[in-house]
């Protein structure tokens, strides 16, 4: 405890977490009456690393210990030829598996709905979501009661929510389906992917508005202040001054909108069950998995959609460059 | 002047409000109706019922797997907010302020968790809990929720940590404060908005789950809402369950409504207005 006068080390402290740095300073316990400022920079920073490793410690043990071995049984899954149906022909088959899938078009069709799906909602999402932030951050009346109400459409359990969007939508039974068309909506491919899009949109728009919302409220209000005396007009305060506050919350917000999206799955399952050609990666994955029992080919899919997913990931993170978390290189305030 | 502008104002944003409301709750009193509705004209496709009934309400209450399940979810999404938020805050804070080894691997590997199928994960899940004791427990739930809440929470968190400007920290020790004091009168307040966002996102997460609630349990000592409901029938085998799983939605939804009212007011702007200057 004693030389973390560094101010990184000393921040920690203060939360109580900082367990570290025990005996080996034991010996210079003068350091701290003296007040010396700079110990010798190589300690500093091994202080630095010490409370870094320490703080990260207790999330990495968490997340390790509960996904590696799952994560690696699946790839090795992948790598077999493993039909629950018929156990004694188990065997190890290298990337057949992978040939198998890829060359289905089955599962380029799930792609195709999949890429679709993630692409509109994820765009829709964003807009109506900065929109929406702007408004629960901006809004003069009744606040909570906007903040709240936005919020409800993500809190409900997905399954209930897409429930009621397919009885609103059968005919008969619906306001929606006798209000709109004569035909039955979800019956038809074109309609049930708009309404599959609709139900995502509504549901997880919020979940973009609230990250989008968090990163308004760090916007300084001198700046706006500042640039509207300048003469900034509206849109360009939006986009010079808030924007690039924000990106941060952006990207997170963007990121893990999209590795979601691209896993939909409860509502397409409640909605058509994947009927007319409106299943989605996930979909097929989990029909192979859990009801078909082919453990070989569902984790093929799964590792398939994984390597789909940090594809997306890593650009998004290489476009929004320093924003990134962890870059190194972003200017610290 | 003044006063009919502010009052224009109020008025645009009264009228925005109303939109963002009506688009946000319309699905949500469509389930209303539903759970309202009598049996007889529960599929009548009117939004409004035309005979109300409290039935529903009154079957979910009068089973104790309803309740029962209502206690496990409130006590698991609590307790795994509450500890995926605390380790988060912690990684995020490590990742956004300081600099060790490994940091660039940590983020890696738990956006690689954020992004595996979970569908792939539920059966060697089960089998590892199966083999530990943790299975159709309350700690089987937490672990793996507050795992995959994790990656979430480091991202959101050191994106905000990021944005925090932490030389106010240095001048309010300057000015006289105590270490202490310093972090919590000057940083806990800056760092709330993205504690109390994450807080709510995770709390949500734990809430709607439904793939690990149903793999790794198999009794109410530890089934959640959302499992729970799969398994409503109506009150013969006959009766369609749609009024009381319709009810229980409403009756679930309320804690979620609480929660983010009570956190909401957290997240607000203005903070670091006239912060750092220069």
């Amino acid at each position: 405890m004693s030389v973390n006068a560094t101010p990184a080390g000393a921040d920690v402290a203060a939360d109580g977490t900082d367990t570290g740095s025990t005996g080996r300073h034991a010996a210079v316990p003068a350091q701290r009456n003296n007040r010396r400022r700079k110990p010798p920079l190589s300690e500093n920073k091994r202080a630095e690393r010490r409370l870094g490793l320490l703080l990260c410690a207790p999330a990495a043990l968490v997340m390790l210990a509960v996904t590696a071995y799952p994560i690696l049984y699946s790839v090795w899954l992948s790598l077999q030829r493993y039909d629950l149906r018929f156990p004694a022909e188990r065997e190890f088959v290298g990337l057949q598996n992978y040939v198998t899938v890829l060359t289905n078009e089955f599962w380029w069709t799930a792609f195709g709905v999949t890429m679709l799906i993630t692409v509109v909602t994820v765009a829709v999402e964003l807009v109506l979501g900065m929109g929406l932030a702007l408004i629960m951050h901006r809004t003069l009346v009744g606040r909570g009661i906007v903040r709240t109400s936005a919020l409800i459409p993500y809190g409900i359990v997905t399954v209930v929510a897409a429930f009621s969007w397919r009885y609103a939508w059968t005919p008969g039974t619906g306001y929606l389906a006798n209000l709109f068309s004569d035909g039955a909506p979800l019956t038809e491919r074109a309609s049930a992917l708009a309404i599959i899009m609709l139900a995502e949109i509504w549901k997880t728009t919020p979940f973009m508005a609230l990250l989008l919302m968090a990163g308004l409220a760090l916007v300084p209000e001198d700046l706006l202040k500042a640039a509207s005396t300048d003469g900034a007009t509206a849109w360009q305060r939006f986009t010079k001054v808030m924007l690039p506050v924000m990106k941060p919350a952006i990207l997170v917000a963007l990121l893990f909108r999209t590795l979601d999206a691209f896993r939909v799955f409860d509502n397409i399952y409640v909605l058509t069950s994947g009927a007319n050609e409106t299943s989605s990666v996930s979909m097929i994955a989990y029909n192979n998995l859990i009801r078909g029992l082919n453990l070989g080919i569902g984790s093929t899919m799964s590792v398939l959609i994984f390597i789909t997913v940090a594809i997306i990931a890593f650009v998004f993170v290489k476009l929004f460059g320093t924003a990134a978390p962890g870059s190194d290189d972003g200017e610290r305030r | 002047m003044a006063d009919t502008t502010a009052r224009r104002a109020k008025l645009q944003w009264g009228l925005l409000n109303a939109v963002v409301v009506v688009f946000a709750l319309i699905p949500v009193l469509w389930i209303m109706s539903l759970s309202f509705k009598t049996p007889a004209t529960l599929t009548d496709g009117k939004f409004i019922p035309r005979e109300w009934t409290l039935d529903n309400y009154r079957n979910i209450f009068g089973t104790d797997q309803f309740v029962r399940a209502l206690i496990n979810s409130i006590g698991i999404a609590m307790i795994a907010t509450v500890i995926a938020v605390v380790l988060g805050a912690m990684a995020a804070y490590a990742i956004s302020r300081l600099d060790f080894p490994g940091k660039r691997l940590l983020i890696g590997v738990s956006l690689l968790i954020a992004m595996f199928p979970q569908v792939s994960l539920v059966s060697p899940l089960f089998e590892i809990e199966r083999q530990l004791g943790l299975f159709d427990t309350w700690p089987g739930l937490i672990l793996p929720y507050i795992t995959f809440a994790l990656p979430l929470a480091i991202y959101t968190l050191s994106a905000f940590f990021k944005q925090i400007p932490w030389d106010l920290e240095k001048a309010a020790k300057m000015d006289g404060a105590t270490q202490a004091q310093a972090f919590r009168r000057v940083i806990a307040p800056l760092a709330a908005p993205g504690l109390f966002t994450t807080a709510i996102l995770v709390f949500i997460f734990c809430w709607n789950d439904f793939l690990f609630a149903i793999s790794l349990t198999s009794t109410e000592r530890s089934r959640t809402v959302p499992v729970a409901l799969s398994f409503f029938t109506g009150a013969s085998q006959f009766e369609d369950p749609t009024g009381a799983i319709c009810a229980a939605a409403v009756v679930i939804t309320v804690p979620i409504i609480l929660f983010v009212l009570f956190f909401q007011r957290r997240i607000v702007s203005g903070l670091t207005s006239g912060a750092v200057k220069g």
